[in-house]
């Protein structure tokens, strides 16, 4: 899976370089994000801009990384969502459990 | 609406091959009578219900023989649309499939696929033909919002 790491004060940004986001690469993501908190690092913004596609698969990665910043009272917030992928996220009402924002700045402010 | 397709595909039950089913679905849309503008919501609709549907039979299709792959067919008479998908595995029991939990202190990572599927479509049933595990899903392309997700 491509993705760019990038650091922001204390945040760290994840942009995910890849247009889909399924059951043939969500494993890896799940696999990068464990990773990352595992690194006791805190706080991360998952940049979504690219994906135009997400299955179960894709949403489940991203509830395990939700799951796992709360656990360790840290947090994982998103932007960028395209309306696929938007609409895939109101369809399993898992934009009430997300913070989600319009764009990876937005997502840095809600921070300060 | 006029429409009379009739799509069978066989794939090899690999996620690899899963982007090819986005490609096949905007084609599909592109044929079915309706408004324009509905072309690309439908076209998502059926790329996110053959992806559940498939990854399912990609899971619960291994048997551990040589049956390396899974046929799907795209059915749209008039204004009914039918998606069957065919795998040989040890197949599930789509009954005992309960929706997710939405809370969220409750959340889990699995689990959300069939429920797409139900929300998406009007029906959705599994069975076995002979050899053959069938998830079969209906949609009425008519109902005035069955196409929005």
């Amino acid at each position: 899976m491509k993705i760019k790491l990038e650091k922001v004060d204390a945040i760290t940004v994840m942009y995910i370089k890849e247009d889909r986001l399924d059951a043939n690469n969500s494993e890896e993501l799940k696999e990068e994000i464990r990773s990352f908190f595992g690194n006791e690092k805190k706080d991360l913004v998952i940049d979504l801009a690219e994906i135009h596609f997400i299955d179960s698969s894709g949403l489940g990665a991203l509830v395990s990384g939700y799951k796992i910043a709360s656990t360790l009272h840290g947090s994982l917030k998103l932007s960028s969502q395209q309306s696929q992928v938007k609409s895939m996220f109101e369809l399993t009402r898992l934009h009430r459990v997300f913070d989600i924002f319009t764009t990876v700045d937005d997502a840095l402010l809600s921070y300060k | 609406m006029k429409n009379n397709i009739n799509i069978i595909v066989t794939i090899p039950k690999d996620t690899r091959h899963l982007p090819i089913i986005g490609r096949v679905c905007e084609k599909v849309a592109q044929e079915i009578n309706c408004a324009e503008e509905l072309h690309k919501t439908l076209s998502n609709n059926l790329a996110i219900v053959l992806t559940e549907g498939l990854v399912n039979a990609i899971k619960y299709g291994s048997n551990g023989q040589l049956d390396n792959e899974i046929h799907f067919c795209i059915n749209v008479t008039g204004n009914k649309m039918v998606i069957r998908i065919y795998d040989k595995g040890i197949g599930f029991d789509l009954n005992s499939i309960r929706p997710p939990n939405f809370t969220k202190s409750r959340l889990e990572d699995k689990g959300r696929g069939i429920y797409i599927l139900r929300s998406l479509m009007d029906e959705v049933k599994y069975h076995k033909e002979n050899d053959w595990n069938v998830l079969e899903m209906t949609k009425n392309l008519a109902k005035s919002d069955s196409i929005y997700l």
